[in-house]
């Protein structure tokens, strides 16, 4: 096959295109330069598309002995996934922009130029695996190191993205045999760090970053009967959950300490309550897609709307949880603000979610299979309002 | 077998060059040395010197050498600059084309952030050609320095120097002129264009990286940019002997033959531009089709990415460019081809085919049958902001 190797200039992705190569493929290796100001060093586990990265990039591409070429996609990354940060924040949710990231930039406009100009597929260092069913049909699993796993994030993967996605290092155990491997090849990015963080705010201060994008306004911070509890310096930095950083004094009346619950951007309030507040008794949202054939497709039910059983993620790194999910027809009136109107995701948790937002993706899985996923629009608290 | 077509960027070293490269690295000493070994170095050190001299009809008492046409842009630019204030007399304005290289550009922008120049910018019409009228309109006393290019780098158009210079004598301007892509392809006479400062650079010529020179008007004062031994009349440094011996062999072999080369490429150069344009024809020929460099077509081809092509055609084993490459390896629209007025999509569907001494009928008959099918395929693959399909 003909393979674009996204290289990003970190060692995952050298490895998996010299992997790809040992495998037979004829492969290209491409680095997205995603900022518009590439001119800066890395700085530790800092930053991204910077000038360094773009030079490992091309350093491991030439070890390797394949082609290399630098494709511009800031201004796609710009308006999908910056600016679509700035948006969801603003609107008080909580997005993930790596999610973003693949689903439309290295799994979309990348893929689609790349198919476009004679690729087969586009192989990525995550860590992840697509496994085949008996019929040819491609499913999204999880990867053998399972502490590395990166399927979360690859969840918005659609059947047509699966058919061209390539992941050289999904049945590798471990990061560190990759970093052994790299070493083993030469390559200079065997120990470079792993890049953590979001990587267009290169110094990691997001409240900060949003701050100078959309304005930082002071505001009431309320508890969950509207009673004024003290100040903050502008909503949209808050995340739910969130514990520090809230000054609204200690102790608190109860002696527990006070978790934003919620995030009201329009009047420029945050909600706050105690932790067992935060438990959530279902997540819905009406954007969702299946990594896949879709459940009914894949046997879990035997007609639409019915229940199957799962389990949900909500983090990149948090465990799976079972959970009971369903197809809820669009004429059950969901009332969602900023989502969609159509057929909506419920999954109902078997046991209370804790501290998830709106804007976060809800992943599903039936064993390491990755089923789908949901941007979660509506909550539903498992605990009422005075308890 | 890949076709090379990119001599704007660099040329394939001649053999006679890297002969004379070869013959002069083990020669030991240094030019500055007293002793007779140093002035066996420094013999040929100013033998090379008047070789380069020659090539562009100047003294070699005119000639500083530099490590390349950056060094030399940014020592014209900011030396002149600097003389034209040492007197006491303030002279801020820096009047300079919009279509220069980079070189000139993020000079003259970083005397503007730390030396307080004020930028001047010359507008270019849109064949790439500046207008004189500007100029003749924004010359004055406060003006430290004129710099424009002999040959624009990516579009080709040769500039009115000649023209410029005489407007700015009358004033008593300087002018700098950045003739990096122009030497050994147009004729260059320094003295009878009459410009205070001019840079040229070797690898541009079958010479080697590394070596360049500025060439300074027995006239002109130009302020150092490196200071040290004083080996030179505008440079500090050890003299590198070896590299100004192969940059004179490459323009004695560049200017010597000239006009016959020049007239070889212009005959292949339009072959390629009509054969581009009977395959391709949407494509759009930029910079002026009669005065421009023998050796450079440009086009730019609407709803194609410059680099998509770019990359179709490196895999089909043809060496071309989407214009200059000294931007990071980030491709962006061409500056030059946004001040000729083209908008930002248009633009980021250039490519620079840039023939030179090695450059055969053969090869480009090669290229124009390989284009029509990487137009068509960089078309389909649109423009890389265009709106995905995949994704939800």
């Amino acid at each position: 096959m003909k393979v674009l190797a996204a290289m990003s200039g970190g060692v995952d992705s050298a490895v998996a295109a010299a992997r790809a190569v040992e495998a037979g493929h004829e492969v290209v290796g491409v680095h997205l330069a995603l900022s518009r100001q590439p001119g800066t060093l890395r700085t530790g586990a800092r930053g991204c598309c910077t000038i360094e990265d773009s030079m490992d990039a091309q350093r491991a591409a030439n070890m390797i002995g394949i082609p290399y070429y630098v494709w511009d996609f800031s201004e796609r990354f710009k308006l999908d996934v910056v600016d679509d940060f700035i948006a969801e924040y603003s609107a008080g949710r909580t997005p993930n922009p790596c999610m973003r990231c693949n689903e439309r930039i290295k799994f979309a406009a990348l893929l689609e130029k790349a198919v476009a100009l004679g690729f087969d597929a586009v192989a990525t260092g995550h860590y992840a695996n697509i496994v085949e069913d008996e019929n040819g049909n491609r499913e999204l699993h999880r990867a053998a190191a399972w502490a590395k796993d990166q399927s979360y994030v690859l969840g918005v993967l659609t059947t047509e993205q699966l058919a061209h996605s390539m992941f050289p290092l999904g049945s590798t155990p471990s990061k560190a045999e990759i970093r052994a491997e790299a070493a083993e090849r030469g390559f200079s990015v065997a120990n470079k760090p792993d890049s953590h963080d979001i990587c267009f705010i290169p110094d990691g201060n997001t409240r900060g970053w949003l701050a100078d994008k959309v304005g930082a306004e002071q505001g009431e911070i309320l508890d969950r009967n509207g009673e004024v509890l003290g100040k903050h310096e502008g909503a949209v930095a808050f995340t739910i959950g969130q514990r520090k950083g809230l000054n609204v004094g200690y102790p608190t009346d109860d002696g527990k300490p006070r978790f934003v619950l919620e995030i009201r951007p329009k009047t420029n309030e945050v909600v706050v309550g105690p932790r067992e507040a935060l438990a959530l008794s279902e997540v819905a949202g009406t954007k969702f897609s299946w990594a896949g054939l879709d459940p009914l497709a894949s046997g879990f039910i035997s007609e639409p709307g019915a229940s199957f059983e799962c389990h949900v993620q909500v983090r990149a790194h948090s465990d799976p949880m079972p959970a009971t999910a369903r197809i809820a027809p669009a004429t059950e009136g969901v009332d969602n603000v900023g989502d969609a109107k159509g057929p909506e995701l419920i999954v109902r948790p078997h046991e209370p979610l804790i501290g998830v937002s709106p804007g976060q993706t809800a992943v599903l899985y039936v064993g390491t299979r990755v089923l789908g996923q949901c941007t979660i629009a509506r909550t539903v608290s498992a605990v009422p309002v005075g308890v | 077998m890949t076709i090379y077509l990119d001599h704007a960027a660099t040329t394939p070293m001649r053999p006679s060059v890297v002969q004379a490269f070869a013959e002069a690295l083990p020669v030991v000493g240094n030019p500055s040395s007293i002793h007779s070994q140093g002035q066996a170095a420094k013999r040929m050190l100013e033998e090379a010197r008047e070789a380069v001299a020659a090539s562009v009809g100047a003294d070699s008492v005119e000639i500083t050498f530099t490590s390349g046409g950056t060094e030399a842009i940014n020592l014209g630019i900011k030396g002149l600059y600097w003389a034209r204030n040492s007197s006491g007399v303030e002279r801020r304005r820096i009047v300079v084309a919009q279509a220069e290289h980079h070189a000139t550009i993020d000079a003259v922008e970083w005397m503007r952030t730390h030396e307080g120049a004020v930028l001047d910018w010359i507008p270019v019409d849109a064949l790439g050609r500046i207008d004189v009228d500007y100029v003749r309109e924004a010359l004055a006393d406060d003006v430290a320095l004129v710099s424009m290019l002999w040959a624009n780098n990516e579009v080709g158009t040769l500039q009115p120097v000649s023209e410029v210079a005489e407007l700015a004598k009358a004033v008593g301007v300087p002018v700098h002129v950045d003739a990096v892509s122009a030497l050994g392809y147009v004729p260059i006479d320094f003295h009878a264009a009459g410009v205070a400062a001019l840079s040229v650079s070797a690898h541009k010529i079958g010479g080697p990286v590394g070596v360049g020179a500025l060439v300074i008007a027995r006239s002109a004062s130009v302020t150092p940019l490196i200071h040290g031994g004083s080996q030179q009349r505008a440079r500090s440094g050890t003299m590198d002997a070896p590299g100004a011996v192969a940059f004179a062999a490459a323009a004695r072999e560049a200017t010597v033959a000239l006009a016959e080369e020049a007239a070889r490429l212009t005959v292949l150069r339009d072959e390629l531009i009509a054969g581009v344009q009977a395959a391709v024809p949407e494509a759009v020929l930029r910079g002026d089709t009669e005065n421009r460099l023998p050796g450079n077509a440009h086009f730019t081809f609407p709803g194609c990415e410059g680099d998509s092509l770019l990359f179709l055609l490196d895999v089909a084993g043809f060496s071309v460019s989407t214009g200059s490459a000294c931007q990071a390896g980030v491709p962006e629209a061409s500056h030059v081809l946004l001040a000729m007025g083209l908008d930002e999509p248009t633009a980021r569907g250039a490519l620079r085919i840039s023939l030179g001494e090695s450059t055969t009928a053969d090869e480009v008959a090669q290229f124009v049958a390989a284009l029509p099918g990487a137009v068509e395929q960089a078309r389909a693959a649109g423009y890389s902001d265009r709106v995905t399909v995949l994704g939800h």
